[in-house]
């Protein structure tokens, strides 16, 4: 490669001068300076994340990055996790894998989240990559425990293997357990989360695992290990410092107490499947955890648990609160808005909260804002939609205000309870570092929409359910959308015309119509569409699609149809 | 700025577009829309139980075509007749997870398919202690279907094409059975799928017998 008239470092240094940078965000602006910067910063770049799977395609990902070690791709929409996808919708990584076996030799990381993948995949990637280190399934399905065999078996530099919230197929094998495909001679594991199997682990298997393993530092395992086993592996892994007890599981006091040396030592606890362990034990156990940086549990820890909390961990960061009984009518825990006001109050490291709650009030949402204005992410659920402020009796628009007002780093925040389009004027207005809103049930009228899109200047992810949003705000807004990852909009008013119009004005959008009750063009056009996923792409529609979904075809472009 | 002013909205952005024609209003047409002090509408909040219909597998429609201003007017009379103790589930609320819904019980989610019907549920069995209750709440799921008790077998019929449905399943070792014949409890342990055949089509798989058929529908 020549070097540049005028410019003074050959392309070696450039090369190595670029190894500092590492962010997405920064290798992109670097390689628009220059053609040699671009072909120099493209041939090393070693990380690749595609937020959206449907973005681009595994062609024009290996063309222009052609020596890529992780990998990390996304694929359903958000709302996939409550079931608002339907099955079969898409986001299959089959294609992505065949394609980088060749290209990319040398992978060493593979992250997925909401994608499907199949067996053959996994046996795929533990035979073409030599080097391959961390596998994280976040949320994805289509795959079973054979896969996970060959991974085991073939994968001798693996170091992390990661489930989380994946469904996964149990198959009986004959050929043993999977766990026990791990040669004897394997010792390289640090981290496992196998906390969404359902089926019963060998607990043999996981012991002389754990046991063979100095690096282990991260354990999550599933409902299968009763607590006393933990109890064991904990004493064989000594330094283990994030834990996680899977389903409903058991922490009985005396397991408790056994346990307690170990538990000061851990810096993240994820109890939110135990449902046997209320109030007081939780109380005990947190406060036995002063390095606790990150906690997920259930709303048994109530008000009382979650000021003991902030008491003891001072160094907290993130806070999950999930509802015991989502579907219950009358509150079944003491858990209220007061809960999280004491540990914002307490804990001043907190910046990111999910918050599962039965009542809030603007009061409450106003302290919140005022104690933690380096909050992050607040995603709060009001379980009954459309509650307003139970002291007023007013709309939660002012508290919400405050929180992005005060919030000036705000980057993903979930809305609940009554809210009118003032709400998201206050957004529009304040949350312009906001990446990613979540709207359900609230707002009066297209100026509400309105608002979110010409005012958040760095939205990438917006998914909105239920609200009265139309034709209007979105397509004065069109272009905003090509500035976006997506947009979802379920149960709105939207038409299928402007999903036409759309998708025939913005050939860089997908715009996707997903509806059970049959061809859209069946109906009026102004009749609303069921569901609507929007996204921008390079790689134009995708070829995968089901019976349920339509798009833009070129039939319609050209008014043949 | 007014979030009052409905004409804020910079019509010139959207050329070429009569932005009139694709208005669309909440509530009945025709109807006023009346605003309180506090700047909320009325008549244009839904009750939680209006909601509900609304979204259980039915369309959500707020159109001005004839047709789907009557489906609305059933809904929406049908919504304030349902008592707010018996609320139905909306799909997807509160935003938990399956995993998440029943920390209480082991959960048992399988995938239920619907000839003819063009996605597939998934229903948790553990939240359901008899076949009467999972075949009501696959009812409510599918909307189109209502449970026919006929001659003791438990069949689901569209009422709008007459066509019967009959709930089969795939146990275990991966024979298609008819849902109903071995005790509750035994069926949640074994079923790993439910289909809803159509009564033509479910001819040869075993009735009343609690022998396993070896042919498959």
């Amino acid at each position: 490669m020549k070097m540049m008239m005028g410019s003074s470092f050959p392309e070696e240094v450039l090369e190595h001068v670029f190894s500092f940078i590492e962010r997405d965000k920064d290798r992109n602006a670097i390689s628009t300076v220059c053609q040699s910067w671009y072909e120099i910063e493209r041939w090393s770049r070693r990380r690749v994340f595609v937020g959206n799977c449907y973005a681009v395609s595994p062609a024009i990902l290996i063309k222009r990055f052609p020596d890529v070690r992780c990998l990390e791709l996304k694929g359903k929409p958000h709302f996939a996790d409550f079931n608002l996808v339907p099955e079969g919708w898409g986001a299959y990584v089959a294609p992505w894998i065949a394609a980088a076996s060749s290209a990319y030799p040398w992978l060493e990381e593979i992250r997925l989240k909401r994608m499907v993948i199949p067996d053959d995949s996994l046996e795929l990637i533990s035979k073409s990559f030599k080097n391959f280190k961390v596998l994280v399934l976040s949320s994805c399905e289509g795959f079973s425990t054979e896969g996970l065999a060959a991974i085991a078996a073939n994968c001798r530099n693996l170091r992390e293997l990661d489930l989380r919230e994946s469904e996964v197929e149990d198959l009986n094998q004959s050929s043993g357990h999977w766990l026990s495909h791990f040669p004897d001679n394997y010792t390289s594991l640090v981290s496992l989360n196998i906390a969404c199997l359902n089926s019963d682990v060998s607990f043999t298997a996981l012991e002389r695992l754990v046991g063979r393993c100095p690096n282990l530092r991260t354990l999550r395992l599933n409902r299968a290990v009763p607590l006393d086993r933990l109890a064991i592996l904990l004493r064989r892994a000594p330094q283990l410092v994030e834990l996680g007890t899977g389903e409903a599981s058991d922490l009985r006091p005396d397991v408790l107490s056994n346990l307690s040396g170990a538990f000061s030592r851990l810096t993240s606890l994820n109890l939110s499947y135990a449902a046997t362990i209320q109030s007081s034990d939780l109380i005990k156990l947190v406060s036995q955890c002063q390095n606790l940086q990150k906690l997920w549990v259930l709303d048994y820890i109530e008000d009382l648990g979650l000021e003991a909390l902030a008491a003891s961990c001072k160094d907290l960061r993130e806070l999950r609160v999930f509802p015991s009984e989502p579907f219950g009518v009358e509150p079944n825990v003491l858990l209220t808005e007061q809960g999280l006001v004491s540990v914002s109050e307490g804990c001043p490291k907190l910046h990111s909260v999910l918050y599962f709650c039965r009542q809030m009030s603007n009061d409450a949402l106003r302290t919140i804002a005022r104690n933690r204005p380096n909050m992050t992410r607040f995603r709060l659920c009001i379980i009954e939609p459309r509650t307003p402020d139970y002291l007023t009796l007013e709309s939660l628009d002012m508290g919400f205000g405050a929180i992005v007002e005060h919030c000036k780093d705000l980057r993903r925040l979930s809305l609940s309870g009554l809210l009118t389009d003032r709400v998201f004027e206050y957004i529009g207005t304040y949350g312009k570092k906001l990446e990613m809103l979540s709207v359900a049930f609230a707002g009066d009228s297209d100026l509400g929409l309105h608002h979110i899109l010409s005012g958040c200047e760095n939205l990438r992810k917006l998914e909105i359910r239920d609200c009265p949003f139309g034709d209007k705000a979105l397509l004065a807004n069109a272009a905003k959308l090509e500035t976006m990852r997506s947009l979802w909009m379920s149960s709105c008013s939207v038409s299928f015309g402007a999903c036409k119009l759309l998708g025939q004005k913005m050939p860089m959008l997908n715009v996707e119509v997903i509806d059970e009750r049959g061809p859209p063009d069946s109906r009026p056009e102004s009749c609303p569409v069921e569901k609507l996923y929007i996204y921008r792409t390079v790689s134009g529609p995708r070829l995968d699609m089901p019976g349920f979904v339509w798009t833009k075809d070129e039939d319609s472009a050209l008014g043949l149809s | 700025m007014s979030p009052e002013n409905r004409n804020y909205m910079p019509e010139s952005d959207v050329v070429g577009l009569n932005l009139k024609e694709t208005e669309l209003t909440l509530g009945m047409p025709g109807e006023t829309r009346v605003t309180t002090d506090t700047g909320v509408k009325l008549g244009t909040k839904r009750g939680f139980s209006e909601t509900i219909d609304l979204n259980l597998g039915r369309s959500n429609v707020k159109c001005h075509d004839k047709v789907c201003d009557d489906e609305l007017e059933n809904d929406v009379l049908g919504g304030a007749t349902k008592s707010l103790t018996e609320k139905a589930q909306l799909v997807g609320w509160p935003p938990v997870r399956a995993s998440r819904k029943n920390v209480m019980k082991s959960c048992k989610f399988i995938k239920v398919a619907v000839d003819g019907a063009p996605y597939l549920r998934k229903v948790d069995l553990e939240m359901y202690n008899s076949y009467q209750q999972l075949l009501s709440a696959l009812e409510d799921m599918f909307s189109c279907l209502t449970i026919r008790n006929y001659l003791n077998e438990k069949k689901l019929m569209d009422p709008a094409n007459g066509v019967e449905y009959v709930a089969t399943y795939e146990d275990r070792d991966g024979d298609w059975m008819l849902v109903g014949d071995v005790p509750w409890k035994m069926f949640v342990e074994s079923c790993k799928r439910v289909r809803l055949m159509k009564s033509s089509e479910a001819i040869g798989l075993a009735p009343r017998t609690p022998q396993k058929c070896s042919s498959t529908a």
